[in-house]
């Protein structure tokens, strides 16, 4: 148990990472990476809702969508499940740090529609359903929404404060803003690629 | 905005990969092959032009508030049907595509053409922007998908292209796709001047 939930945190932070290896989350990777104080509150609160989507999607998957034989609602349900999260936090940020919420802006209504999060909840019924208990599945997967969180804020922190020094830099102008992003990007998931030889 | 004009802005002053920077994900993760971009950008197409319509169509009854949530099941819908159709008929491409066919639901061009377009406009000026951002997206996956596939498997089509060429794997690997798109979008950003 302890061993699988290690491999599942070098898989999700490193080898497979979400945003370098699997690209799930790259809008706002792209959109929010410009200064790194946005880019750790928008990681927080994929954290937290990737871990509260996971745990949702799997309950709701195992004991309600399968016994039903209803599992081709799968998207339907986990994207309404998510988009309901979503609001939840929205309207708490709103109240609780109002500031931020206007940095966010666009990007936070838009976490429902940050493949990430989809991503996350999807992997988890095609990595653990059927294939080991509803109990163990349900661990594996909080965990993995866990993981898969922090991968996407490892990397979105390390490409916003590369982003932050791009800005005292003269690069041509055909590559400014987003192209240079991707190209910094190619090059970080070429590096990470130097963790596949950990073989977990 | 005349008809043509707005089926063309997808395909080049709008276009959402290269202009908007949206739907990044499956244009990274599928464009391992141009077989596989096709693929990806038809459904994607489908689902934007049907999504458009019953948008559009239903926008006048649609309460500003939940907004959101009503075009997120409208998008599921199309994409649920999709996703049985493409494995039923074409389960090979079904299986390389993966976890990107129920991924089409969060595609943010396809909930940032609702937003931006099908909940102002109406149902025949929604289809043709649609259509036209649909195609804009097939394009660009297939130029890069064959792009990818010629340099980093020696392959178009899943045919051989020449037999005296060592394909570089790296552009079949992730960091070759950011390197691709990231190129192409400068040279958009060139061509198209300042946005």
């Amino acid at each position: 148990m302890t061993e699988k939930i290690f491999a599942l945190f070098v898989l999700n932070v490193f080898t497979a990472n979400f945003i370098l290896f699997r690209f799930l989350g790259m809008c706002p990777f792209i959109g929010v990476s410009k200064e790194r104080k946005s880019a750790f509150w928008m990681s927080m609160a994929v954290i937290f809702v990737m871990v509260i989507s996971s745990v949702i999607t799997w309950v709701l998957y195992n004991y309600v969508l399968v016994p039903m034989g209803l599992n081709y609602m799968r998207t339907v349900t986990f994207i309404l499940v998510i988009a309901t999260a979503v609001q939840m936090i929205d309207m708490i940020m709103l109240k609780t740090l109002p500031a931020l919420h206007k940095t966010l802006g666009i990007y936070l209504p838009l976490i429902t529609t940050n493949c990430a999060v989809l991503g996350v909840a999807v992997l988890n019924i095609d990595m653990f359903a059927g294939k080991t208990t509803a109990f163990n599945g349900f661990i594996f997967s909080v965990f993995q929404g866990l993981f898969a969180g922090l991968g996407f804020m490892l990397a979105i922190m390390l490409m916003s404060g590369i982003r932050e020094r791009l800005d005292l830099t003269d690069i041509p102008n055909a590559m400014k803003g987003i192209p240079i992003a991707f190209l910094i990007a190619a090059l970080m998931s070429m590096a990470f690629m130097g963790f596949n030889g950990l073989g977990i | 905005m005349r008809p043509r004009d707005n089926f063309l802005k997808g395909i080049w002053s709008e276009n959402p990969i290269l202009a908007l920077a949206l739907g990044l994900c499956p244009t990274l993760a599928v464009t391992t092959s141009l077989k596989n971009a096709v693929g990806m950008g038809l459904a994607a197409t489908f689902v934007l032009v049907f999504s458009n319509l019953l948008i559009s169509l239903f926008r006048k009854f649609i309460p500003s508030k939940i907004r959101i949530p009503s075009y997120i099941v409208i998008i599921a819908t199309f994409v649920t049907l999709v996703d049985l159709l493409m494995s039923a008929y074409l389960p090979a491409l079904h299986k390389q595509l993966g976890i990107f066919v129920p991924l089409i639901v969060v595609n943010c061009i396809i909930m940032g053409r609702a937003e931006a377009f099908a909940s102002k406009h109406g149902p025949v000026a929604s289809i043709i922007d649609g259509f036209g951002m649909g195609i804009g997206f097939t394009l660009v996956l297939s130029v890069i998908g064959a792009v990818r596939e010629i340099l980093g498997a020696g392959k178009l089509w899943g045919l051989a292209v020449s037999t005296s060429f060592t394909p570089v794997l790296v552009f079949a690997l992730p960091p070759g796709a950011l390197l691709v798109v990231g190129l192409f979008m400068a040279l958009k950003q060139s061509l198209g001047g300042k946005k």
